[in-house]
Order: structure tokens, then sequence, then C-alpha cells
């Protein structure tokens, strides 16, 4: 690690910064897609205002005007301290222990996911050679904490949304990896550092001053990728879990304060790391053409680059979720079973056949 | 092997079987949504016995909101009691007004001037086309996408702020008198109903686009629910909801009413499909002609008065009358017995969304749990009307 040569820092201090990045990325992500798209692009996109006076940007003259200003920026840490104030209510019947605990392993899940996130050519918390692998099996942790706090809950609307969890997850999870498998095969390697760098070194018919985002070779993959995550994410349009005109709110329905914050900031926060694997995998991660993986500037812009590709699919999970109604139970296994998988298989097949040709 | 032992091995092999019966067989699941559910608009409670997710007995427990006014008009004068029926279906009350103030002028043979009556019916229509607006999003609400509802709320504003400018009221406008209307409408008033039609129009060619062309909604709607013509007619299914199962029957037409309905070019849709789909899209096509009715009827609004000679002191004659007429949520009727009184002696309300939500026990059968909300959103009820 170069910072590591310079700053002459043992292991362990390079472990805690790590860790201490690791962790605040969660809240900070979900601060950020909460504020940007969960408040002004979903009020832009329903003509309604998002919030605008708190801040106190609006009080001062002239300022309410401008477009640019971020009206309304401090909702959401007073919304934290909204749910931090409210009290901790367990249901009389709940499983108190699995209760408290379902929130904490929802949200680890997404802590996981950061772990082999690059953000640049030496800003990874841990390389591992196996990293989407790894990024899919702990992603997946969290239906354990979905049917932990339905279970839990003791709630029939809780019970029959984590049901719905199970199965959904379960059954996005397949075409999900089937879909990764594309690049996986054209990059040759699982490691998603290995494929920022193998996307950085492509070229497009020989024309290698962009690299090649395998967002133009694997797009199929892309759509699958997205269409999986959002059934992951529990976003409309696979929002049935939570679903609040049938299940008031699924699996959520009995959490109130801190708990339901971290529930919250788990959906966010795991909206905001499947749209930086997205990113990793098809746009490339933290390259930007023309400052190559071994120059020391990819180090400092990578975060930015990375953030920014991360807010366009971000911006394209948001916006299906706020378009859509929502399918039902079973058309939505219907639609992974019989759409997605064999798509996927396709995808496979054509990516090797291809790999192979050329 | 003797018979003993072979009398044991058959109790053994039954007690086996019967253990495993019990194991496998799954109970039921009762189900309460309601009174409290973000889907029944206010307190409706439906009993579910679930199987799964499937329904397998539905019962509707109405009852949580009943608020008394069937026996409430008898102790109020006639005038008053316009005040109390605004109540009933909430977002479309001055619709509620129109067919009680008509009885009770065809009870006391007077009948308003023509200019009132045309102001009556352009606000008759102006309610359809407010409660059509929340009832076109919030079926999307209901389904899961968010968006629609605040387009409707949005465009709705439009008209709610014509009917605030005519009435005083935006929700209860209290606006019909026995035979008239309270006041003459408002300067530039016919103007800006017209910009606010073309405003209606282009929210519901939005909404077709955003909700009626997606696959999705298709799908979740498409065969949901299906009422077939003759089992809605004994139901006392009526509106938009018996018309989408293919019965051409719109009292604004087929009813000889002193409105102005049939003064103006308009058609009444029908679908012969009778599902969830059918029934947002006749209300859609309900809330274009509501738009084209009102540009018509400003257009020519009759110049004169607006209110006939009535008595200082109202008494209605001794009789009685019925009079219904086609309100956003279907027939809605009031029979009023009169004995010479400043009240009614009897007044009885039907109302369109009680005798609608009768079919829910028999539509549910045998559907999954996300369909009894399409078939709750689509059946579109108000809490008022169904517990008066």
């Amino acid at each position: 690690m170069t910072f590591a040569v310079v700053l002459h820092l043992a292991y362990w201090q390079l472990t805690i910064i790590k860790l201490l990045v690791v962790l605040s990325v969660v809240p900070l992500g979900a601060l950020v897609l909460g504020y940007v798209f969960l408040m002004k692009v979903m009020a832009h996109m329903q003509s309604r205002l998002g919030p605008m006076d708190s801040g106190g940007l609006a009080s001062r003259p002239g300022l309410r005007e401008n477009p640019f200003l971020p009206h309304g920026w401090f909702q959401l840490i007073g919304d934290f301290v909204k749910f931090v104030q409210k009290e901790d209510i367990f249901p009389a019947l709940a499983d108190r222990w699995v209760f408290a605990l379902a929130p904490a392993v929802v949200i680890m899940s997404t802590f996981l996911l950061f772990v082999v996130v690059p953000a640049g050519p030496h800003l990874i918390a841990q390389n591992l050679d196996v990293g989407i692998f790894f990024a899919l099996a702990v992603s997946s942790l969290s239906v354990l904490g979905v049917l932990m706090a339905g279970w839990a809950s003791a709630n029939k609307y809780s019970l029959m949304g984590a049901l719905r969890a199970a199965g959904q997850l379960i059954a996005y999870e397949l075409p999900m990896v089937l879909g990764i498998m594309g690049v996986v095969v054209q990059a040759g390697t699982m490691s998603l550092q290995g494929i920022v760098l193998a996307q950085a070194h492509g070229s497009i018919f020989g024309f290698g001053r962009l690299g090649e985002p395998f967002v133009i070779t694997q797009f199929f993959g892309f759509l699958l990728f997205l269409a999986a995550a959002q059934a992951e994410l529990i976003q409309t349009p696979f929002d049935m879990p939570l679903a609040e005109s049938e299940l008031v709110a699924g699996y959520l329905t009995e959490y109130s304060g801190l708990r339901y914050l971290l529930f919250y900031m788990a959906e966010t926060a795991s909206a905001f790391a499947f749209a930086a694997i997205a990113a990793t995998l098809f746009l490339g991660g933290w390259y930007l053409p023309g400052i190559g993986p071994s120059r020391q500037l990819a180090d400092v812009i990578g975060p930015f680059v990375l953030g920014a590709k991360i807010m366009l699919v971000a911006f394209l999970i948001y916006w299906i979720r706020f378009t859509y109604p929502r399918l039902r139970e079973d058309q939505l296994q219907t639609f992974a079973w019989k759409y997605l998988i064999p798509l996927s298989l396709v995808n496979i097949l054509v990516t090797g056949i291809l790999k192979v040709v050329f | 092997m003797t018979v003993t032992e072979q009398q044991r091995l058959y109790v053994e092999r039954t007690a086996a079987e019967a253990r495993v019966n019990v194991e496998i067989e799954t109970e039921g699941m009762t189900l309460n949504i309601g009174p409290q559910h973000p889907a029944t608009h206010g307190t409706l409670r439906v009993l579910v016995k679930l199987d799964g997710e499937q329904v397998v007995e539905a019962d509707v427990v109405p009852g949580y909101m009943h608020r008394g006014y069937e026996k409430l008009t008898e102790v109020r004068t006639y005038p008053q009691i316009t005040t109390l029926v605004n109540r009933i279906d909430w977002l479309s009350s001055f619709a509620n007004e129109v067919p009680f103030v008509l009885a009770a002028e065809t009870l006391m043979e007077i009948e308003a001037p023509p200019r009132a009556q045309w102001i009556r019916t352009v606000l008759f229509e102006m309610g359809r086309i407010g409660t059509m607006c929340i009832f076109l999003g919030d079926m999307g609400v209901q389904l899961g996408a968010i968006t629609p509802v605040f387009y409707g709320f949005r465009d709705r504003e439009h008209v709610l702020n014509l009917i605030e400018a005519a009435t005083g009221g935006r929700f209860h406008p209290n606006y019909d008198r026995i035979g008239g209307l309270k006041e003459d409408l408002p300067k530039g008033w016919i103007d800006e109903t017209k910009a606010a039609m073309k405003r209606i129009r282009s929210f519901c060619d939005q909404l077709e686009e955003l909700l009626l062309g997606n696959e999705i909604f298709e799908t979740r709607t498409r065969g949901i629910g299906v009422i077939p013509p003759e089992i809605g007619l004994e139901f006392g299914v009526s509106g938009a909801n018996i018309r989408a199962s293919g019965v051409d029957w719109d009292l604004r037409r087929d009813e000889d009413s002193p409105l102005a309905w049939k003064e103006c070019d308009w058609k009444v849709w029908t679908h012969p499909d009778g599902d969830a789909f059918a029934r947002y899209w006749v209300r859609l096509q309900e809330t274009r002609e509501a738009t084209k009715i009102i540009d018509q009827l400003v257009d020519g609004l009759p110049a004169g008065p607006i209110q006939a000679k009535v008595p200082r002191i109202i008494k209605v004659p001794e009789g009685e009358a019925w009079v219904h007429t086609e309100n956003p949520l279907g027939e809605m009727g009031y029979y009023i017995v009169s004995q010479g009184w400043l009240g009614p002696f009897r007044c009885k309300i039907r109302s369109a969304s009680f005798s609608n939500v009768s079919i829910v026990p028999w539509l549910l059968q045998g559907v999954y749990v996300p369909d009894v909300i399409t078939i709750l959103a689509s059946l579109y009820f108000i809490l008022g009307d169904i517990d008066r």
C-alpha cells in the first residue's frame, strides 16, 4: 500500500483506518442517497416540494430562489434525531433477543459489502481474489435478518412480509450471480479490483483511450443485474415484502425508533453498495479515461469518479422505483425463473463463445 | 405372524399415518385487514381467512364510522340537511346535496331556474372530476406506484379551487338551496374553468401513459376481481363498477332529470371485461367525458335568476319522493317521507359505496392477498359513503 509506505503505518493502524472508513461509508452513503434521491429527485419527479426549510437557507432573503443551494439539507439529520428519541417498543409477544438482533444482522451485511469495493488502485479495504463472490454471499445474509425480524415480531403482517422477502431474495440471487458471470468470464477474474483493471486496460475495437467499460459488451448482463438488484434491495417493482398498501410495512411493521432507523439505513446503504458494485462491474469503477491506474492521481480522484458513477446507477435504481407499480409475488417468481434465469444462461453462453472466438 | 401381531402392526401403521397427517395439515390464518389499515381509506374492516396467501373466505365489517345521518335528518329542517349530507361522500360533497334538494323540490312542486340547474350540473361534474383524480392516482399507490397519487392530488387542486371560488367551501360547499343556489358564479370563473379542464385532460393523458399503459399495471389488474354483469346487478353494484362489466346504465342519461346533462353531447363508456383494469379504464374515460360536459355547459350557460320563489319558512307538503342521480361512486338516492313539517319524517339514503362493497366477500374468494387490495381499490369506496 502506497499510503502505508508513505505514512509508515503498522498493520493494526491500517486496519483500524480501513474499518473506520468502511463504517463511515454506510451512514454517509445512506445520507447522500436519502437526501438526493428519496427527497429531492423523488419530489421533482412527483412535482411536489421536498423538504425546503430545514437547514436555515430558506429564511435568508435571496437564497430561497437559488436552485443550486441544497434546500432542506438538514432534514435527514433532523429525522435521525427524531428516530433516536422515539420509544423503543417491543411487542408483548415478541421474541425479544431475536427482535433486537435482526436490524444488526441486516446492517452488518451492508457493512461487509463495502469491504471489497475498490475506490482507487490502492484504496480497497481488502482485495479478495473472490471479491464478487464474497459480495454476493454477504449481501444475501440480510435475508436472515429479515426473516428474524418477521418471525420475532409476532405479527401476521410481519411474518408474511418476511416470508415473501425470503422467497424473493432466494429467487433473485440466482439471476444476479448468473448475470455477473458474463463479466467474470470476460475479465477472467473474480476480484473486483481485477475487473476494474481489466476494464481500464481493455479497448473497444482497438480504440483503447476510453478503456472498455463492460456495460458496452455486457449490456444485457447490466440489465439483468439491475433487475435482480432491484429485487435484492426490496424496491418497487419488487417491494412486496414491504408493500405498504398490503402489509402495512411488512417485516418493519413492529419496529420503531433506532431499530427502524437501522433498517432504513441498511436499505438505502445497500442501494449505495449495489450501485457501487454495478459501477465497478459495468462502468469501470474508479477508472477515469485518461488517468491510468499506475498514476498516483488515480488514487486521489478515484473515490470521486466512483461516487459519480454510483450516483448514475442509483439514479436508474430510484427512477424505476418511483415509476413502476409493484408485481405480485407469484408474478415475480415467474419473472425470475421463466425469463431472467434462462436469459442470463444465454448471456453466459454467448459471452463464453465470443471470449473463445476473439 | 399371529393375529395379535398383525393387529399391532396395523395399529402402528395407522397411528404413524395419523401423525403424518397432523404434521402436514396446515392451519388457516385469519387476517384482520382494517379497521386501521393503509388500504382501506379509513375504517373499513375486512376479515379474511387465509391459506398461505390465498383467501379462503372474506367478510366485510362496516360501521366503524357510522354517524347516523338518516336519524339526524329527522331532527333538522330541510335547509339544514344539505350541510349534513355534504359529509356522506366527502370527495364529491356537492353531488350529495343535489339529489336531496331535487327530492325536496319535487315534493314542493317548484323547479329551480335553468341557470341554477346548469350551474348545479357543472359543479356536480366537478365533484366527479375531483373524486376521479383521487381514484386514478390512488389506484397506483395501492398497486405500489407512489407517483400517480401526487399527480392526482396536484390536478384535483384546480377543480377544488374552482369549487371554492364559486361556493366558498373546498370540501363542503353547502351551495344548494331549495329552489336554486346560494349565489351566482364569480367573475372570470368560466375562463378559469376552461383552463382547468384542459389541465385535467392532460392529466388523464399523463396517467394513461404512466399507469394504464404499464405492463406491470396490466398484469396486476387484468382478470382480477371480475364482476359478471348479472351478479353485479344482483348485489346492487352501480356506477362505473357496473359499467365496467358491460352494463350500459347511466342515470345521467337514463333518468329524466331537471339537471342539464341532456343539453350536451357526451358518451357513456362501458367495458366488456368487468375486471379491475376495466374499472380503471372506464373511470378514466368518464373523467374525460366530465371535462367535455363542463366545457359545453359553461359555453352555453343561460342567463337569468338563480333562485326560484320559495316561501321564507320552508315546509314541504305531505308526500313521498325518491330521487336518485349518478354520483361519482354510483347510484345515490334519497327517499323522503314528508308529513308537512319543517323537516322530513323519514329520509332513507341510498349511497353507492355501501352496495358496491357488498360484493366484496363474493369477489375475494380464492384471490391472493395483493389482489384483495387491487379489488378494494378498483371498486373505489369512500368510507363516509359506506357508513352514513
